[in-house]
């Protein structure tokens, strides 16, 4: 027998979509049973009153949670976020919920074994609901009390070997995508490079002392499956500097229809026979591509690697072998003052541990933005503030035409004073000399 | 209830504590057909919706069947999917950027096995556990943030509208018969946790109220010049109120300066905005973050206000479904949602949309706002140009 009525949320457990609210039933009815027998650390009914406090908002079409709350544990800054209902009395079960980030392994590879111990802590400390995943990456765990916030950090640091994520002001779990491990268009190890940097800034990543949040992103290729270029303040996008490969055997067998375009991605419809002119050499944005009719050509120094070609016959085009990664800073949500995409910082870097070059360009950025970025100032809003030219000052990067889509209109420039011969001042006497008042 | 010690010292805490140990490294939990050729992939097909065979240059093959998943899982349901990876894959799996689920098999025959068993296993209300889809030209799983759930800034609910559009939208998940991959993202309120800025349609919720000005307990529990700082549009002042007869410090709001951020109640709990009534959704469209073809866009708004109507939200469903079949109907392919629009006009778009262009659709935002106006003669009639 459900603890409460739930009508609005049961017409979200019809339709194909899997049901949160089925899951949350399956699990108050797991924790009333407890086929386990666990003596449960949290209250046994939260998610019973996690259904009802949302049927709640379903009818107020309100939030019912409190604002704020710090707790965390020890030493941390970052890794829980406090959670109180505002109707304590109504739903008891769920008055202090709150969250605990866990970092996630890079690329969100699992073992069984792995997500079963977490599943088990969870169990017994926590209410049993979590997040698979976070949007910032992290494994979220939904719902604790306080008492437990130690019993946990104890158990996952213990138990799992593992630790946890960021919050608040500091630098967030940085997050990738699958990279080599099981894609072709890699153009570096996006899981080393995101978790050499996680480990090498944990720092960063446990104790705030940011001006607000700060996100890693790790692109393997300019597709952006991870969208490092939209949500993240310092974007790693897999590139290349050399010639696309091209297997001409098997753009023939792309012709003759024996691979299917996109892998198949357009399989569902009739879209006709491939058409390698049309769907590939005219929708080149760089028009930098031919086909004789047997033979399929790119003018390689025209290309801005805009993935099309390969993507609509991977197996016959093929990323160039001299690869590595472009950077990009300062992409934010719209807050305060526009959404930002990321800026092309570094257009070119080599991607190899110990990745001294990459921490030389983040530390930089880092050093300024600590100095000069205001209270929950993300550093795309500093660089707006205060200027790219200022961005490339500070990690002694040389102003090239990449840096823009075009250059400026307006001819207000600011110059520094040594670049003026006899810099700001000029010679009053002398100009009056030349001009009468 | 007893108290289970997990070993910790409250009394020496830093007693054999571990701390900056990060995640896990990943190669731990690599299936060993990944471990093997990591780095060697030849290419890849997708053999039906919903399942991804990567070929390695060793001749060693993936298959990847990718499952939706509502992002709100109980311990109960992960339990669940260890114990298909177990059965079928060696004890190994995967989550996707966008929620999915995927499991790995190295033959057909396994291939066969896991397939049949994901597609039988249902909730007990009837909705399938891992549907199987969100490959190429589809519809993908819809990332999301909290809402009503867990958030406490929320302008509508997160888990319930992604639920009904997916439910709207399922047939797109496990097909391929759109122009191209469509993205769709919700985020519940303008904070916009995760990319919704950036995905061919974002569905985010707004407030539409001023904050309320608790009075008289603003000065007790904020920082009032971080109150006043926090507002991107200067609408918030410090003020002095009479309260039973005594001066307090507090804030005064312009109402008429307010764009209903909420950046003010982030930093000072005695200005909460939530409202029942005023809260809802804004329907934003063609935004992608991809570099293929064209460079990465922002979605653009083009419906302004849609009122939250739980549980099943049928004005946004209904407005989602209707935007993608117009779509369909209309792009070339490999043609995104916003290059189409870009390609034909927003003009034409609004009008094949069948959406009504109101004021609220055209910037008013500081600079931003001036880029987006029209300075050419270059448009096109539609039925919105009157005589």
């Amino acid at each position: 027998m459900a603890k409460h009525q739930t009508p609005l949320l049961d017409q979200l457990e019809t339709g194909p979509w899997p049901s949160f609210v089925s899951d949350i039933k399956q699990e108050a009815a797991h924790r009333a049973a407890n086929p386990d027998g666990l003596d449960f650390q949290v209250p046994v009914d939260c998610p019973d009153d996690l259904l009802g406090v949302l049927e709640l908002s379903f009818k107020d079409k309100e939030t019912h949670w409190k604002h704020g709350g710090i707790v965390g544990v020890f030493g941390y800054g970052g890794g829980v976020i406090g959670r109180y209902c505002d109707q304590p009395e109504m739903f008891p079960g769920v008055a202090h919920f709150h969250t605990v980030r866990l970092a996630q392994p890079s690329g969100k590879y699992y073992t069984s074994d792995y997500l079963r111990g977490v599943m088990d802590i969870w169990d017994l400390r926590g209410s049993g609901l979590t997040n698979m995943h976070g949007s910032t990456g992290d494994i979220v765990l939904l719902g604790t009390t306080t008492p437990q916030l130690e019993e946990i950090f104890h158990d996952v640091t213990h138990k799992m070997n593992t630790d946890l994520g960021g919050s608040g002001g500091n630098l967030r779990t940085p997050a990738d995508c699958l990279g080599k491990s099981r894609c072709e268009f890699a153009c570096y190890d996006t899981q080393d490079l995101c978790h050499t940097l996680t480990n090498d800034y944990q720092d960063e990543l446990h104790r705030p002392a940011f001006p607000y949040k700060f996100k890693f992103k790790f692109d393997g290729c300019p597709n952006g499956c991870v969208a490092s270029i939209a949500r993240s303040d310092f974007s790693v996008i897999g590139t290349w500097k050399d010639d696309i490969r091209i297997d001409q055997d098997r753009v023939k067998a792309y012709v003759a229809g024996e691979f299917k375009p996109g892998g198949g991605s357009h399989s569902g419809r009739d879209w006709g026979k491939f058409d390698i002119v049309k769907e590939v050499v005219d929708r080149c944005p760089t028009g930098c591509m031919s086909y004789d009719g047997a033979k399929l050509s790119i003018d390689n120094a025209n290309c801005t690697r805009c993935m099309h070609c390969i993507n609509t016959m991977p197996a016959a085009v093929k990323i160039g072998a001299e690869t590595g990664a472009s950077i990009l800073v300062g992409a934010k949500a719209p807050i305060l003052d526009g959404a930002q995409m990321s800026s092309l910082l570094v257009p070119f870097v080599v991607v190899e541990q110990p990745y001294d070059e990459i921490k030389e360009v983040i530390e930089n950025i880092w050093d300024w933005w600590m100095e000069e970025g205001k209270n929950r100032e993300r550093v795309g809003e500093t660089m707006k503030r205060l200027s790219f030219q200022k961005l490339l000052e500070v990690t002694n990067t040389k102003a090239m035409p990449q840096h823009v889509v075009e250059p400026r209109s307006n001819p207000y420039i600011f110059f520094k004073e040594d670049e003026v011969p006899g810099g700001f001042a000029h010679d009053e006497k002398a100009y009056r000399q030349r001009h009468m008042r | 209830m007893a108290f289970i010690s997990s070993g910790y010292n409250p009394d020496k805490p830093m007693e054999g504590r571990i701390t900056d140990i990060g995640p896990r490294h990943f190669e731990e939990f690599y299936p060993p057909v990944i471990k093997k050729n990591k780095g060697e992939w030849d290419y890849h097909e997708i053999v039906k919706p919903g399942v991804l065979k990567h070929v390695a240059l060793s001749g060693d093959v993936v298959y990847t069947v990718r499952v939706g998943a509502a992002r709100l899982m109980s311990v109960t349901h992960i339990r669940e999917i260890c114990e298909i990876a177990d059965k079928h894959c060696g004890g190994h799996l995967r989550f996707t950027t966008r929620n999915n689920v995927e499991f790995m098999v190295e033959t057909e025959a396994a291939l066969n096995g896991l397939i049949a068993d994901l597609e039988s296993r249902k909730f007990a209300g009837g909705s399938f556990k891992f549907p199987i889809g969100g490959t190429g030209a589809c519809v993908s799983n819809i990332v999301h943030t909290q809402g009503y759930v867990h958030c406490h800034t929320p302008a509508t609910d997160a888990s319930g509208p992604v639920k009904a559009v997916m439910d709207e939208m399922f047939a797109y998940f496990q097909s391929m018969t759109l122009p191209a991959m469509v993205r769709i993202s919700l985020a519940c309120c303008l904070n916009m946790c995760g990319a919704v800025h950036c995905s061919d349609i974002g569905i985010v919720g707004i407030h539409r109220k001023p904050p309320i000005v608790e009075h008289d307990r603003l000065d007790n529990i904020c920082e009032v010049p971080l109150a006043v700082s926090a507002c991107p549009t200067g609408a918030i002042k410090p003020t002095k109120v009479e309260l039973d007869g005594k001066k307090v410090n507090s804030v005064a709001v312009n109402a008429s300066r307010c764009m209903y951020c909420g950046n003010c109640y982030t930093m000072c709990p005695a200005m909460p905005l939530a409202s029942g009534e005023g809260d809802g959704i804004v329907l934003m469209v063609g935004g992608k973050v991809s570099n293929r073809i064209s460079m990465p866009k922002f979605s653009k708004v083009v419906v302004a206000y849609i009122p939250n109507e739980p549980p099943r939200w049928p004005t946004l469903t209904k407005m989602v479904k209707h935007i993608v079949e117009v779509y369909a109907a209309n792009a070339k392919k490999y043609e995104r949602l916003g290059e189409w629009a870009e390609r034909i006009g927003w003009e034409k778009f609004f009008e094949l949309c069948d959406l009504e262009f109101t004021h609220h659709c055209i910037d008013d935002f500081r600079d931003p706002a001036y880029y987006t106006w029209r300075q050419s003669t270059q448009f096109k009639f539609t039925k919105h140009v009157e005589a």
